[in-house]
């Protein structure tokens, strides 16, 4: 349970960690919050042979309107953004994990984390957000649906740092909601949805949009046109396919896609028309 | 293997600077516990679970084994250790005793730790908020009821000592 050994680079400026991260290329790591690093690293999972630590590189700690949404850096905190980011970010942060874990973990660092359980990259998916990545080579931006590429794993190449995340507003007359199912409330989710609806001048339901949380390598997204709230449902669970594993089974989670997609998009819409 | 790189630093520890040489890989909670002596940081499951870790790290809890002690170099850090102030215990710390918050103390050091930032920013707490501020702390003995109590008599005696 203690680390590999590892070369620490503790970079004082962007461009110095740019420059630890293109010389150690694919056998480096960014460290940000390490609420998820340092575990793997613990357990050995993970034994990156250089560490490249952001925590003193000045201008990443961001939360910064952004023309259509809100542009979240990549030292911004869980919990700074949960008190003070975009109401999406701030509802899905209560779920995930505990309030001392929010302290360190960071937004950005939870989207090139890549969980498929994790909250944060269903809320980008679902808002058609953007990852914001500098390498040496240059700036790209990466939008969530080829961002997430599976399991653990995002479109991160080797010498690039995640600068900033880009979560888009909602259109008018439109609502989001968040519902999971997790055993122990800050544990990962069994299963979740994350939705956004939009409704028409006649009040209903126009266009939905559901991310899945924990049923797929990547937050599923799914998007219908107009419908009741469980007809959407529905929809969604039609097109998921989750898998059974220790902690459910796959037809529990089918069951649970569908009751949360409900809930979600209920609740989605009742904030649209306020 | 060559010899680990070592690296000079220095953690405030309780309002002490101390200085320490330790490899990258140092987890925080052993920096203070073998490098410093401080034992009164537990460890419990060194992946971020149970919480009995927890330290203030500039007035902030967090995870002493999920931090690098590199990683917090020049920093102020609260251990368990530096709760009692010189007229005593802290109302956090006279509350778990009063309220029998603890039985083997394994946990003890953690919950100490957030329940003493936690109170600073929520200085009158429902039960609902407790439970939320308790959550990411593992109790195997008390079965947790008597350190709700605790945390609401912790409040109690901080109300009537700042009046
Ligand atoms: C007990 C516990 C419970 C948790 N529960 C949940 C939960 O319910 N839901 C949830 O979503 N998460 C949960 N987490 C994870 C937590 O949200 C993490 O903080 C988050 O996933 C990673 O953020 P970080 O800043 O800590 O990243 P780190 O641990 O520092 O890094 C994680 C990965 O991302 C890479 N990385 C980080 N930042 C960058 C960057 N800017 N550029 C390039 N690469 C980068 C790292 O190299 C590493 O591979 C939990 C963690 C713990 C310990
Ligand atoms: S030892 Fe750190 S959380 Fe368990
Ligand atoms: S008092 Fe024994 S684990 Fe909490």
């Amino acid at each position: 349970m203690k680390p590999p050994p590892f070369t620490y680079h503790a970079p004082l400026d962007l461009g110095s960690a740019l420059d630890a991260l293109a010389g150690a290329g694919a056998r480096g790591k960014v460290l940000a919050g390490g609420q998820s690093l340092i575990p793997l690293m613990n357990m050995r999972l993970a034994s990156p042979s250089h560490v490249i630590d952001i925590n003193r590189v000045p201008g990443l700690d961001t939360i910064e309107d952004e023309r259509g949404g809100v542009r979240v850096g990549a030292l911004a905190r869980h919990s700074r953004v949960e008190r003070s980011g975009p109401a999406p970010l701030r509802r899905a942060l209560k779920l995930v994990a505990h309030p001392v874990i929010r302290n360190r973990g960071t937004v950005v660092g939870s989207l090139v984390h890549a969980d498929p359980a994790a909250e944060l990259p269903a809320v980008l998916a679902v808002l058609g957000g953007s990852v914001r990545l500098a390498s040496l080579g240059g700036v790209r931006d990466v939008a969530a649906a080829d961002f997430f590429v599976g399991p653990l794993e995002s479109d991160l190449r080797a010498g690039e740092l995640a600068v900033s995340a880009f979560f888009p507003g909602l259109p008018p007359r439109s609502g989001f909601a968040i519902h999971e199912l997790a055993r122990r409330h800050g544990d990962y989710a069994l299963a979740g949805v994350c939705a956004v609806v939009t409704l028409g001048d006649d009040g209903r339901i126009a266009a939905a949009r559901a991310a899945c949380i924990g049923v797929a390598a990547t937050p599923q997204l799914v998007e219908l046109e107009g419908g009741t709230p469980a007809e959407l449902a529905r929809a969604v669970q039609e097109r998921t396919d989750p898998e059974g594993d220790i902690h459910a089974s796959a037809a529990y989670r089918r069951h649970l896609v569908g009751v949360l997609a409900e809930r979600a998009f209920t609740d989605a819409a009742r904030e649209a028309a306020q | 293997m060559t010899q680990e790189e070592r690296h000079e630093i220095t953690l405030v520890v309780n309002g002490v600077a101390r200085q320490a040489r330790v490899p990258a890989r140092r987890l925080l909670s052993d920096a203070l516990r073998h490098d410093l002596g401080l034992t009164g940081t537990h460890v419990g499951c060194e992946h971020g679970v149970c919480g009995c870790c927890t330290v203030l790290l500039d007035g902030e809890p967090v995870r002493s084994c999920l931090t690098f002690a590199v990683t917090v170099d020049g920093r102020e850090l609260t251990t368990v250790e530096g709760l009692a102030g010189p007229g005593g215990m802290s109302p956090v710390q006279r509350a778990f005793a009063e309220c029998h918050g603890l039985q083997c103390g394994f946990c003890t050091p953690g919950f100490l730790c957030t329940v003493t930032a936690f109170l600073r920013d929520n200085p009158s707490p429902t039960d609902d908020d407790v439970i939320e501020g308790i959550s990411g702390n593992l109790c195997r003995c008390t079965g947790y009821q008597n350190i709700v109590k605790a945390v609401h008599r912790a409040a109690e005696l901080m109300a009537e000592e700042s009046e």
